[in-house]
């Protein structure tokens, strides 16, 4: 019988009941791979659903520094009837299938190329349990012993999770590594030699962590001195708001008289989200929102006020699959062209695309500040796979030097010191961005009113065309004041020269970075560039116009950041191939390569040491 | 505009407690129709905030779109207004209060961009009885697009156009009592008398206070079959009573005949002090101004004055436990936690 061998390189996948308690399980199995020293990657693929239905988590591991998904799974953890029979079948050749043998596999489970591993969950469970909660809950920690045994973890990793998980309720402890030894038992004693994928501790984790991006997202705003969040509820951006509440919590009560130095309201809907958003960061606080697709549809009317009246606002979107209610607990990019020109006439918006939960909360900082300094709307473009998976990036890092910067705001001694009169749109510094007044400041100087009809230098309504068209001037200016303030884009040099180019962004970025990597192997050279915000620096243009042809890899239908690309940039449409994933689940680099691939072929592009040989 | 308004001043304008005249309140002139009821709710406004005052930087002006929301550059200009997006004032004014809780925020909409497009942000905001001043200028119809009728316009009622509402009406008063204000009032654009103290007693009270004011679109809907022209609601209106509204400091020294007089103490120590007419309305009591405000309207009259007050409600604010201070004005040491507790969070992650 074939079997796969590896260590450090592999596809695991749990196949499980959501609302059975297998979450906690599986989390803990990705976090021993962590404390291990390796990367995981770990992808929990879950229904629009409480209890009952069918839900995986797909766990990779590896040693070389690829977080993207893989492809393929070597091994799957099977404990859903429901799905058992799908299960079994995608497994790769020489691959692995661990099951509930307290009944035996149905006949119609036909495949020689498998390993089968047998572990009695039930009747181990009810052997040693007698309370029904129990008797399920403990499975998927009999597995996870299991696993530890099969895969060579280290014992002591799992024990020190338990202690970990449970602290503050230790009478949990004894119990649940009780249940991880029955399962350590039982594949030892019955499958001392079945599995050849294994685990080997290294040290690469250093400095690391493994954490969602929503938290980062939310981090980022306690760091930007957020006080004001006004949200409403929509997978799978909830986290982020439950996430800044619970650090406002531990960290904005004032000890003192414990009362909250931030202000959260649940809104009656999105509209009312945005608006209580722009209704503060007019008056001076540092506001967000967290939605995903259907919300950025309803805030669109208030975009389109902020970014003419210009007023700050930061919008985090966590994307999901679409259109209209779409797959609500899937992943896609597909919001990058509506949310850069959201709202109705003329409008843009500032976009930022972390792609792991570190950037999540550089961005999310950033975006306080570029909102404030560029007085218009900022969005960040996060998605399910980043914001709800537990990601492996660098640890969170804050430098105490840092101060927020406000931007162009006048205080009461500035007004009192003003000698010209102040006009809320003059554009003084001739880079399109006006000075603005809080309300409360001053007296007599610097009220306004903030409109988004048509207005002058001094914010006074008009309908006189020139001014329309000085004030729509102006913003373009501002725009272009926001190419130099943006995160610039990362270039990756490919290591000989190269014609070909790739460019990614977001969730995008791991499995693309491997996919050159392993084109690379076929010594077929690609540069890339990971685009980190909307609007594009010059050397987005300057990229592509140095390559022959370049990918454009991206997580929707319709190729969204080309058609950005070409209409922003001028760019022949004929020097970008896209390379689309839309099925919800996120993009692996085996699916690049073959696109890649396929490419290449069509363009009867030979590896350089082939054509040589010509 | 064709004529702009004279600079000059008379040396001797009364000047109010804190030294400024009734012109610092001024705004910039208005374009609505001659003869809008709007105009007078908004000198109305401007005569409180003097009377009260009120530094006029310590006011918000917050509006959605309409004829109604329009009116915030007419009074107060030296306020910030903010005329936001059609019925989504509920929300921006929401997010300023919670921003800077010291501010007067007084909003004004009007029928349409409160009872319809903005009907789901009205009922939130005086569900979480956000501390605001909510002013509708209700006319029953949609000025600017023409004259369409509004829904609050009555079943019945026939605006220019001649087709009487087939609809029944929604009663922001009513609405406004029932989903927990505590502060509710109904006025005529055409009675200062009323209206003047009514805005000094809603801005006084601390929570979200509703004023419901009937303003009578002279170019649409002030027509004979009208529910809200001038002549019918000066023929059928019917007043809870007239009240004083005393501030902090004066003494009281009149007297009242007893049963007829009530006197109830606001948040900040000013009071309202009530000579009802209709001696069976408690004021106290929702069940009560509903009971009233529909016997009313079965008479066909327009009943108005406060209708309901419980000046013990507790605010947005306090529902969240924010701090007393403005959240605009935190620093960065109270909001930054900075690199050591960072530190300690990653290790969560480990």
């Amino acid at each position: 019988m074939h079997k796969i061998k590896a260590t450090n390189d592999f596809v695991i996948k749990f196949a499980n009941i959501n609302g059975t308690g297998s979450a906690s399980a599986n989390n803990m199995f990705a976090k021993s791979i962590f404390r291990s020293g390796l990367q995981v990657t770990p992808k929990n693929i879950f229904p629009s659903n409480i209890q009952g239905l069918p839900t995986w988590y797909e766990v990779r591991v590896n040693d070389k520094g690829y977080l993207g998904r893989r492809g393929g799974v070597d091994f799957m953890v099977a404990t859903n009837g429901q799905t058992m029979k799908q299960d079994f079948e995608e497994v790769l050749p020489g691959g692995y299938f661990l099951y509930d043998n307290s009944k035996p596999l149905p006949p119609s489970y036909q495949r020689d190329d498998l390993n089968l591993i047998g572990i009695p969950l039930t009747d181990i469970c009810n052997k040693e349990y007698s309370d029904p909660r129990q008797r399920q809950l403990f499975k998927n920690i009999v597995y996870v012993g299991a696993l530890s045994y099969l895969l060579d973890i280290e014992f002591d990793i799992f024990q020190q999770l338990v202690q970990d998980q449970f602290k503050g309720k230790e009478k949990l402890i004894t119990p649940n590594i009780h249940a991880l030894e029955l399962g350590y038992r039982y594949a030892k004693e019955n499958h001392e030699t079945t599995c050849e994928l294994s685990i080997e501790a290294k040290d690469l984790n250093k400095g690391k962590i493994l954490v969602d991006g929503n938290t980062g997202t939310a981090l980022g705003a306690i760091y930007a001195g957020a006080t004001v969040a006004g949200w409403y509820p929509i997978t799978p951006s909830t986290s982020v708001v439950d996430a800044f509440e619970k650090y406002c919590k531990r960290l904005r009560v004032c000890p003192s008289s414990g009362q909250n130095n931030f202000a959260i309201i649940q809104a009656e809907d999105e509209l009312s989200a945005m608006g209580m958003v722009l209704g503060a960061s007019w008056n001076g606080a540092r506001a967000f929102t967290a939605t995903s697709g259907p919300g950025l549809s309803l805030m669109s009317e208030f975009l389109g006020l902020a970014y003419f009246a210009e007023i700050p606002g930061v919008l985090v979107d966590v994307q999901r699959t679409g259109p209209s209610t779409g797959m609500p607990t899937r992943t896609q990019q597909s919001d990058i062209l509506p949310a850069a020109y959201a709202s109705h006439g003329d409008t843009k918006h500032i976009c930022l695309y972390p792609a792991n939960p570190n950037e999540c909360f550089k961005m999310s900082f950033d975006a306080f500040e570029l909102t404030e300094q560029l007085q218009t709307p900022v969005i960040i473009l996060s998605d399910l796979d980043l914001g709800m998976n537990d990601n492996l990036c660098d640890a969170f890092d804050w430098d105490d030097a840092t101060h927020l910067n406000r931007g162009k705001v006048l205080s009461k001694d500035e007004l009192d010191n003003m000698q010209e009169r102040w006009g809320r749109y003059l554009d003084l510094d001739d880079d399109g961005i006006g000075y603005r007044t809080i309300p409360g400041t001053h007296p007599t100087k610097g009220s306004y009113f903030t409109r988004g009809s048509s207005h002058d230098e001094y914010a006074a309504y008009t309908e006189s065309s020139e001014a329309y068209v000085r004030s729509m001037k102006r913003l373009e200016k501002k725009w272009e004041t926001a190419k130099q303030l943006v995160p610039a884009p990362q270039y990756f040099k490919a290591q000989s020269k190269a014609n070909i180019g790739a460019i990614f962004y977001g969730t995008s970025t791991d499995a693309s970075l491997e996919a050159i990597d392993l084109t690379a192997e076929k010594e077929i050279a690609i540069n890339g560039l990971k685009i980190n915000a909307f609007p594009f620096s010059d050397d987005v243009k300057k990229f592509i116009d140095e390559h022959d042809f370049v990918f454009v890899i991206e997580q929707n239908r319709d190729g969204q950041l080309k058609t950005l690309l070409v209409n922003e940039l001028n760019i022949n449409p004929a020097n970008l191939v896209s390379i689309l994933n839309y099925d919800g689940m996120p993009i692996t680099a085996n699916f690049i390569c073959q696109e890649i691939d396929a490419t290449l072929d069509r363009a009867k592009i030979t590896p350089l040491h082939k054509a040589e040989r010509i | 505009m064709s004529y702009i308004r004279p600079n000059i001043r008379h040396p001797q304008l009364p000047v109010n407690e804190i030294g400024f005249t009734r012109a610092d309140y001024e705004g910039a002139l208005s374009t609505l129709c001659a003869g809008c009821g709007h105009d007078s709710i908004s000198a109305s406004i401007l005569q409180s905030c003097f009377e009260l005052s009120i530094e006029p930087h310590k006011v918000a002006k917050m509006s959605g779109i309409g004829c109604s929301s329009k009116t915030p550059a007419y009074f107060l200009g030296n306020s910030h207004g903010f005329n936001s997006v059609h019925g989504r004032m509920p929300s921006v004014a929401t997010g300023a209060n919670l921003a800077n809780r010291d501010l007067v925020y007084i909003g004004v909409s009007g029928d349409g961009d409160t009872a319809s497009i903005g009907m789901g942000q009205f009922a939130h905001v005086v569900r979480r009885n956000l501390n605001m001043v909510y002013i509708v200028m209700n006319n029953g119809c949609y000025g600017l697009t023409k004259g369409q009728d509004s829904a609050t316009a009555d079943r019945g009622s026939a605006s220019k156009k001649g087709v009487p509402n087939p609809y029944s009406s929604i009663d922001l008063c009513e609405t406004a009592i029932q989903l927990g204000a505590g502060f509710v009032a109904r006025s005529f654009s055409g009675d200062k008398e009323q209206l003047i103290p009514l805005i000094k007693a809603a801005i006084s009270h601390r929570g979200f206070a509703l004023i419901d004011v009937v303003s009578p679109c002279v170019t649409f809907n002030n027509t004979a079959k009208s529910t809200k022209s001038y002549d019918h609601v000066r023929e059928h209106v019917n007043a809870t009573g007239t009240f004083d509204f005393v501030p902090l400091k004066e003494e009281i020294t009149t007297q009242y005949e007893p049963g007829k007089t009530e006197e109830i103490t606001l948040h900040d120590g000013s009071a309202i002090r009530l000579h009802k007419a209709t001696e069976n309305l408690d004021f106290n009591s929702p069940r009560s101004a509903m009971n009233e405000i529909e016997k009313h309207k079965e008479k066909g009259e327009i009943l108005t004055g406060l209708l309901y007050l419980n000046p013990q409600t507790p605010d947005t604010h306090e529902l969240l436990g924010t701090t007393n201070k403005p959240l605009n004005s935190l620093t960065e040491d109270a909001l930054i936690p900075g690199k050591k507790v960072l530190d300690t969070i990653n290790e969560s992650f480990q």
